[in-house]
């Protein structure tokens, strides 16, 4: 299938510990998670005590700029802790579930739904933190109407999922989904596919499709957006994630939040890497109890890929947004003399100081290692080499550095987001954390330009 | 492993947080690391990251450097034999070499190390290696009877004014090492030319010919030898400077392990190469039309371009400005070996020079960048 889009620059990190293509559900989850830090740039206002009894779909939190944006209870149960960190900061909600009820919405039927009573509707529910916005990558602002929505189905980080095969059980609720969005905004979304493998994506309605070929992170909506239409100064760009198409057109059948989270646990650590259905903010050992993992060896979990997820304890719960988990080995240990050029060819390197690319056919076998220890910026032309966009990413990254906001702008911060810089912490040879100074970087604009 | 791991480990606990010696655990922090790609794992950002780091980085142009070192250690020892006309043997060559470069490559070492140790426990950030590739370079662009003392003070001069006041490594404006030649060669003039510095105790005996043959041309001499040796490097010189066929090995492992930009080299000899040619098409006088083919492998150009111009901290870090500088260099170097008698050798000049404009054409590639974005913005107001 010829491609719309060629991404050229870039890398694909074929790991160890591919999830196989078996759905399995997940073993009960005791408990379930709200983490208010899965919503970047969300101040959370807590509706609920410690002690409450709620039904599924209450809301939890609000955002504090707008309290119209609800986080909801994706299980019926009783508050059972609030769990804080410094200076009070709320960092998870933990619910233990309980039978009980289900708060129901009243739809409209299809015909009648507008913008402004499905606005209504997905705020209400509790499904709007399902829309994000370009630029920062924040919940979208449902005042603003954007310019277009793109959900992307490639994904291409290390491990990442197939969605084709996560979403087979969920053909027509995608395409309901789908149509809800099409309603909510003027255009058709755009739906962005793996030009090789596009399955039944192929065959939704009311899309404009966008083919996409390419070495990650060609599947990040950022690199879509810059490469299709790229985002202007001051204009607004929604992304939805495919499973989440899915909750929403779930949610207008049957006038139920949905919270359904199919989710690859994968890595090598992972006994048996496959697929399991659960619930967003479900607990990790609800699904590593049916995948296993070597617990002979200290590992990592992670909310997300190897890339851009977030690290998280062994019994903790899942993040809102990842469809995947990965568990790999921690690398806590010393490698004499493991500086030298083409010393350690088993650990994936792009640079042609390493033999690495022979060890990789079988995929390679990773850890949390640094590898090294951070330096100052001296090796140029690197970052590029992975990051596709017509962006000069270590410019961006100095003005950022410099909060520059200025320059920022001018050099691209609208364009991107953390998760694009990804390939860049990985790659740069001075240790940079990139995705960081991003963060800090977007943060800073959110807060002074807004 | 383990032994040495818990002696290393015993031997650091009095540096570690809130012990008493914490101010000095950048220094054997430099030592553990040598030894050992430390236990830290990942905190913020990706959770796995590539092997490459920048003490690979360095030690493979260190790597690159050594083939051009060792026949500059066999052909300092051949000059000064071929000169003096004794009789001797590869190893005799090797030797007396070894004598002159070996104290050399310490005192650069001892020197500059210092001094970058002292400024990382004063800063409190831990040791950067660029050090190792610097302190390596100075003595190989250096004549071979320099006094240890002017190597000493070219080292001090080039880290403190040329690298530390800036800001350290990656900030600087020059190369560090070519800061340490042109401090040398303003300061000391008699040391850094003439017919007398470049063959190994040249001094001592009368009737000797050790001119470069870049100094020969520019006081209207003669060149006799041929191109091959000047291509082999069997020529008087800097000590690693000669060898054109040794430089290209080094520049075969730098563009292959992708450590040195392919884009300054190739823009270098493209730059040089035009320009030399237009000036055998003049051929004013001897250097004008001293074949541009020679001009390439004579003198520092080759080592100056494989190894000094491709410095990413003082080079233009945008691709499109890599060309831009590197064609620049070229240009420049056989400019001032043609037009300024004086400075025989134009490729050290030429590099600092363009060092210092470097920044200028990365702001405007970078400013094309932008206003291309600029004008996309204006364009969508307008259709909006």
């Amino acid at each position: 299938m010829s491609a719309d889009i060629r991404i050229r620059r870039g890398a694909t990190i074929h790991l160890k510990g591919e999830s196989e293509k078996i759905l399995s559900d997940a073993s009960p989850s005791k408990t379930f998670a709200l983490k208010p830090d899965n919503f970047f740039g969300i101040v959370p206002r807590l509706m609920i005590r410690e002690g409450d009894s709620i039904p599924k779909g209450a809301p939890i939190f609000h955002s504090k700029k707008d309290p119209r944006i609800l986080f909801v209870s994706p299980v019926s149960g009783i508050i059972k802790d609030v769990v804080r960190g410094a200076k009070r900061k709320i960092l998870k909600i933990v619910i233990e579930q309980q039978e009980g009820d289900v708060i129901s919405h009243k739809i409209p039927a299809f015909k009648s739904l507008d913008r402004k009573n499905i606005t209504e509707i997905l705020l209400k529910s509790g499904a709007w933190p399902f829309l994000k916005q370009r630029p920062y990558g924040i919940i979208a602002d449902p005042n603003t109407t954007p310019k277009s929505i793109y959900i992307s189905t490639y994904a291409s980080a290390p491990l990442d999922v197939d969605f084709q095969f996560l979403l087979k059980n969920n053909k027509e609720e995608f395409q309901m989904g789908i149509d809800i969005l099409n309603a909510l905004v003027d255009t058709p979304p755009i739906l962005s596919m793996d030009a090789d493998f596009s399955g039944f994506f192929e065959k939704v309605k009311k899309v404009k499709v966008l083919r996409i070929n390419g070495p990650h992170p060609a599947g990040n909506v950022s690199v879509q957006i810059h490469k299709h239409t790229p985002i202007n100064m001051g204009e607004k760009v929604w992304e939805v994630r495919p499973e989440d198409v899915v909750n929403i057109g779930k949610l207008f059948a049957d006038g139920q939040y949905s919270a359904q989270r199919t989710v690859a646990v994968a890595g090598e650590s992972v006994l048996k890497p496959q697929y399991i259905k659960t619930k967003i903010g479900a607990l990790i050992s609800a699904l590593t109890d049916i995948t296993g993992f070597d617990n002979s060896r200290q590992n990592r979990f992670i909310n997300g890929d190897v890339l851009s997820g977030k690290a998280e304890a062994s019994d903790g719960h899942l993040d809102f947004y990842n469809n995947i988990l990965t568990i790999i080995p921690e690398g806590n240990k010393y490698r004499m003399f493991g500086w030298l050029p083409f010393m350690d060819n088993r650990i994936p390197s792009l640079s042609k100081t390493s033999l690495s690319w022979l060890f990789g056919s079988k995929g390679y076998r990773v850890d949390t290692n640094m590898n090294g220890e951070e330096r100052a910026l001296v090796v140029t032309g690197e970052m590029e080499k992975v990051f596709p966009m017509d962006i000069y990413p270590m410019q961006l990254l100095k003005a950022c550095m410099a909060g520059d906001i200025e320059k920022m702008e001018v050099l691209g911060i609208y364009e991107v987001i953390p998760e694009d810089f990804g390939l860049i912490d990985y790659a740069n040879t001075s240790k940079i954390e990139a995705q960081q100074i991003i963060k800090d970087g977007i943060e800073l604009m959110i807060n002074e330009v807004g | 492993m383990n032994f040495l791991r818990k002696k290393l480990d015993d031997l650091k606990r009095p540096f570690g947080k809130g012990q008493k010696l914490e101010r000095y655990a950048p220094a054997i922090n430099a030592f553990d690391t040598f030894l050992f790609v430390p236990n830290h794992t990942t905190h913020v950002g990706a959770h796995i990251r590539d092997a490459v780091d920048l003490k690979r980085t360095m030690v493979t142009v260190i790597i690159a450097l050594i083939p051009a070192l060792v026949y500059g250690i066999y052909n300092t020892g051949y000059q000064h034999y071929v000169q003096t006309d004794l009789p001797f043997t590869f190893i005799d060559a090797f030797i007396h070499g070894s004598w002159k470069i070996v104290p050399m490559i310490i005192v650069s070492y001892v020197v500059g190390l210092t001094i970058e140790f002292i400024f990382a426990i004063y800063r409190g950030h831990e040791v950067n290696e660029g050090y190792l590739v610097t302190g390596l370079l100075i003595p190989m662009i250096m004549p071979v009877d320099i006094p240890l003392w002017m190597v000493a003070i070219s080292v001090a001069f080039a880290v403190l004014i040329a690298k530390e006041a800036f800001g350290g490594t990656g900030m600087n404006i020059l190369n560090p090492a070519l800061t340490a030649r042109a401090f040398a060669f303003f300061a000391y003039p008699t040391y850094m030319s003439g017919n007398k510095v470049w063959v190994s105790e040249a001094s001592n005996i009368d009737g000797i010919s050790g001119e470069t043959i870049l100094g020969t041309l520019a006081a209207g001499g003669n060149v006799n030898y041929s191109f091959f040796e000047m291509f082999q490097g069997s020529i008087p010189g800097s000590i690693a400077e000669t060898s054109a066929l040794f430089v290209l090995i080094g520049a075969a492992i730098l563009i292959f392990t992708g450590v040195g930009s392919w884009r300054i080299m190739a823009g270098s000899v493209i730059g040089a190469a035009i320009v030399g040619y237009l000036f055998n098409l003049w051929g004013a006088n001897a250097l004008m039309s001293f074949s541009w083919l020679n001009h390439l492998v004579v003198g520092g150009f080759a080592f100056g371009v494989v190894f000094m111009a491709t410095d990413p901290v003082s080079a233009a870090q945008t691709n499109k400005g890599k060309w831009v500088y590197g064609i620049l260099v070229g240009v420049f170097c056989i400019l001032i070996r043609v037009f300024n008698p004086a400075y025989p050798e134009g490729v050290m000049l030429a590099i600092l020079l363009m060092n210092v404009f470097a920044p200028t054409i990365d702001h405007y590639v970078i400013q094309g960048n932008i206003n291309k974005r600029k004008k996309r913005w204006a364009s969508a107001l307008k259709t909006a």
